[in-house]
């Protein structure tokens, strides 16, 4: 090959190489983008008037006197709205029955389109869901009912070649003649007014626990959970990983039964996850009954099941890693073969084996399918670390999951789902910053 | 397997009884209280697997002298030497016939603690391989296994190895430091010291220059030379004119048979075998 081809050669491979690591870094940017975005949303947005009082009355968080000050504004604006609605009351008793049943079904929309913006009417019953006793705690939420209020989505079904299409027809032209045909321009006006949105950090979302399913407060228990499911994940799976590690490198003899056992470790590592989480329903809980149902105690367990063998290699590869001479040096001066194991070759390896554990506790931080049927429940209070032994948990993972299919109002809490989702991934990847600088430590005290 | 050479009794007296030869004193400095055989070598084998890579070797290595071991490579200088403080235990598949004998002592034994034994038969390597700890922990490594705890004893005896290994002046202000930060040869005199510090009665040297520049050699070898007399010295090189200059005896290994085994200044420059003359003038290697 000449000298021309084989720089030529050389150019385009590296521009590969670096064309591969560009489109990877852009999937990154891609994926990790929206995450961010609007997982920040769910924790920085314009809180209204509805998120202070919710704050002060749930959590008894806030300036109590202010925020009555505000509500009292906010009630003054909002008066006017309860007016109309109450002269248009008595302008329907007026009316014959035909009449009213004109109006009837549109009305029943109007309000509760309105309970939805400032929670319950003048007149109403105390709701008992949290999520009736507040109108809108979020501005963007807000806008959305604001247009839920004034337009009726109707379907045009005049095509029949195409699928029907939504339209939106204005509510004020359904009242035009009555009294309340004022109200929907004037609450369009004077929603600002009447919601007092201001920027938010709501701190309280990584904190608190949930109110009403999710509608409102934060995921503390979601993350408190997922921490005690790693955690215990690790509890299990470390110590026995290192201990297997050490066996399969020290003292194991190459044969029949060691490959077996090696073969049997790699297969472990590609077992999916939800036959784990199988099997931890069948075995930890159904037949040596760790728990008398789901539990933290059976999600670990059925959690470390599945990272062992990730930890076993990590753990094997970074103790075949440490040079050979350290453990002669350590054996020609008399050192037995397990002190040479703990003082010489498991410090030496010591970055590597902490890498994988920390690369598996990220993994048992954001696996689902295990603790689906072992130790997940979609909606808890936070458990004591007392309770883990019989207690199932919330846990981020599962509670996206939940949050965004079998929640019955998945659609009004994305932002919490997302916040999660964020949250989640915020955890494992400080899980793995950490790991990275712990590495980094050791290595250079290792290196001097 | 036809064997190419074959140790004869003629060359040997068999037995264990070494060579006469080596009863001859060495044209050096005489040591008093040296010079009883403390590794003897009965008719001892060394195989891996079916391999006969140290071929009925019998010796006897006196005490507090300094013994040379060359031969070309693959000749099994360097397995006879891990032989006899056990290190070839870590090899699979290694096992040895014959005997070796250390003070009276079967180093092959049924009832033999290797550990104990390693303790009292120390070893350097070729490279250099201090632990990745300070200076300090890496000399204090040997004692504190054995039960040292004081913090006291535990500096004196750091102290008293770094200066035996002409290593104390130099890093006297830097003991916590990471012994990885040390120079090539710096680092081969600590693993002296260190293997000094447990107080072994042999201590093995394989091919311990191989890996360090001249200057750093000739410290080594300036080293042996202070430790001469204290310890009973075996050291495996490539390098003739170091074998020369260090030694009082030397082993001249070839194809796994010790062919000759005679005071230093004889071997050089009166072989009796002819294979060994090849050797030394270069016509081999």
């Amino acid at each position: 090959m000449n000298l021309g081809t084989r720089k030529l050669l050389d150019r385009s491979f590296t521009a590969l190489g670096f064309g591969s690591i560009v489109i990877m870094g852009l999937a990154l940017l891609v994926v990790l983008t929206p995450i961010v975005t609007k997982g920040v949303g769910a924790f920085v947005f314009q809180g209204t008037i509805e998120h202070r009082k919710l704050l002060l009355n749930e959590f008894h968080r806030g300036d109590a006197r202010e925020i009555e000050k505000e509500a009292a504004e906010t009630n003054r604006s909002r008066q006017k709205v309860f007016d109309m609605l109450a002269t248009f009351d008595q302008e329907l008793d007026k009316m014959d029955y035909e009449q009213q049943s004109k109006y009837r079904d549109s009305y029943g929309q109007v309000k509760t389109a309105l309970r939805a913006l400032f929670g319950p009417l003048p007149g109403d019953s105390e709701p008992a869901l949290t999520r009736f006793q507040y109108g809108q705690t979020r501005w963007n939420k807000a806008e959305e009912k604001l247009h839920d209020l004034l337009y009726e989505q109707k379907w045009d079904y005049s095509n029949p070649d195409v699928i029907a299409k939504p339209y939106d027809v204005s509510r004020a032209g359904a009242f035009t003649g009555t009294s309340l045909a004022g109200l929907f321009p004037y609450v369009e006006e004077n929603l600002d007014k009447m919601m007092m949105p201001e920027w938010t950090f709501y701190w309280g979302f990584f904190t608190e626990k949930s109110l009403d399913a999710h509608f409102f407060g934060g995921i503390w228990p979601e993350i408190q959970g997922t921490i005690f499911l790693a955690v215990g994940a690790m509890v299990f799976a470390f110590p026995l990983g290192v201990i297997a590690a050490i066996y399969f490198t020290e003292y194991a003899r190459d044969g029949f039964l060691t490959s077996m056992l090696r073969s049997a470790n790699s297969t472990l590592a590609g077992v999916p996850s939800i036959v784990f989480g199988l099997f931890g329903l069948a075995f930890f809980i159904n037949t040596i009954h760790v728990s008398h149902s789901k539990s933290v105690l059976a999600g670990s367990l059925t959690l470390a099941i599945m990272i062992l063998p990730t930890i076993i290699r990590a753990a094997e590869e970074a103790i075949l890693s440490v040079p050979k001479t350290y453990k002669e040096a350590s054996l020609s001066l008399g050192s037995t073969k397990w002190n040479t194991i703990m003082t010489v070759i498991l410090p030496a390896a010591l970055p590597g084996i902490l890498t994988g554990g920390v690369i598996s506790l990220g993994r048992a931080a954001g696996e689902t399918a295990p603790i689906i049927f072992t130790a997940a429940v979609s909606v808890g209070a936070a458990i004591g670390l007392g309770d883990v032994l019989g207690s199932p948990t919330p846990a981020l993972s599962w509670n996206i999951y939940n949050l965004a299919s079998e929640h019955e109002a998945a659609a009004e809490i994305r932002h919490v789902q997302y916040g999660m989702v964020l949250s989640l991934v915020m955890i494992v990847l400080l899980l793995n910053l950490s790991a990275i600088i712990l590495r980094a430590r050791i290595s250079k005290k290792l290196k001097g | 397997m036809p064997m190419a050479l074959e140790a004869t009794d003629t060359k040997q007296q068999g037995n264990g009884s070494p060579a006469l030869d080596i009863y001859l004193p060495p044209e050096r400095k005489k040591i008093t209280g040296g010079g009883t055989p403390h590794v003897v070598a009965k008719n001892f084998s060394i195989y891996y697997g079916e391999f006969e890579a140290v071929k009925k070797v019998n010796a006897d290595i006196l005490s507090k002298y300094v013994t040379a071991i060359i031969g070309p490579s693959g000749c099994g200088k360097s397995t006879f030497l891990r032989a006899i403080n056990r290190m070839n235990d870590l090899i699979p598949n290694c096992h040895t016939t014959g005997a070796l004998m250390f003070d009276g002592e079967d180093v092959y034994g049924k009832f033999t603690d290797e550990v104990l034994l390693r303790k009292k038969i120390g070893m350097v390597f070729q490279k250099p391989n201090p632990f990745p700890k300070s200076i300090f922990d890496n000399i204090a490594y040997g004692p504190r296994l054995h039960g040292v705890k004081d913090k006291k004893t535990l500096e004196g005896l750091v102290e008293k190895s770094l200066r035996k290994a002409a290593l104390w002046d130099e890093v006297n202000d830097r003991l916590d430091k990471n012994a990885l930060g040390l120079s090539g040869g710096q680092q081969q005199r600590l693993c002296v010291a260190r293997t000094l510090a447990v107080e072994p009665e042999i201590l093995l040297l394989d091919e311990p220059t191989s890996a360090l520049d001249p200057k750093a050699t000739a410290k080594i070898e300036d080293l042996i030379q202070e430790l001469r007399g204290s310890y009973t010295i075996m050291i495996v090189t490539h390098n003739m004119q170091q074998a020369s200059r260090v030694s009082d005896y030397t082993m001249f290994f070839y194809e796994g048979v010790l062919v000759e085994h005679a005071p230093t200044t004889r071997l050089f420059t009166k072989p009796k075998d002819q294979m060994t003359e090849d050797y030394i003038t270069g016509r081999f290697s």
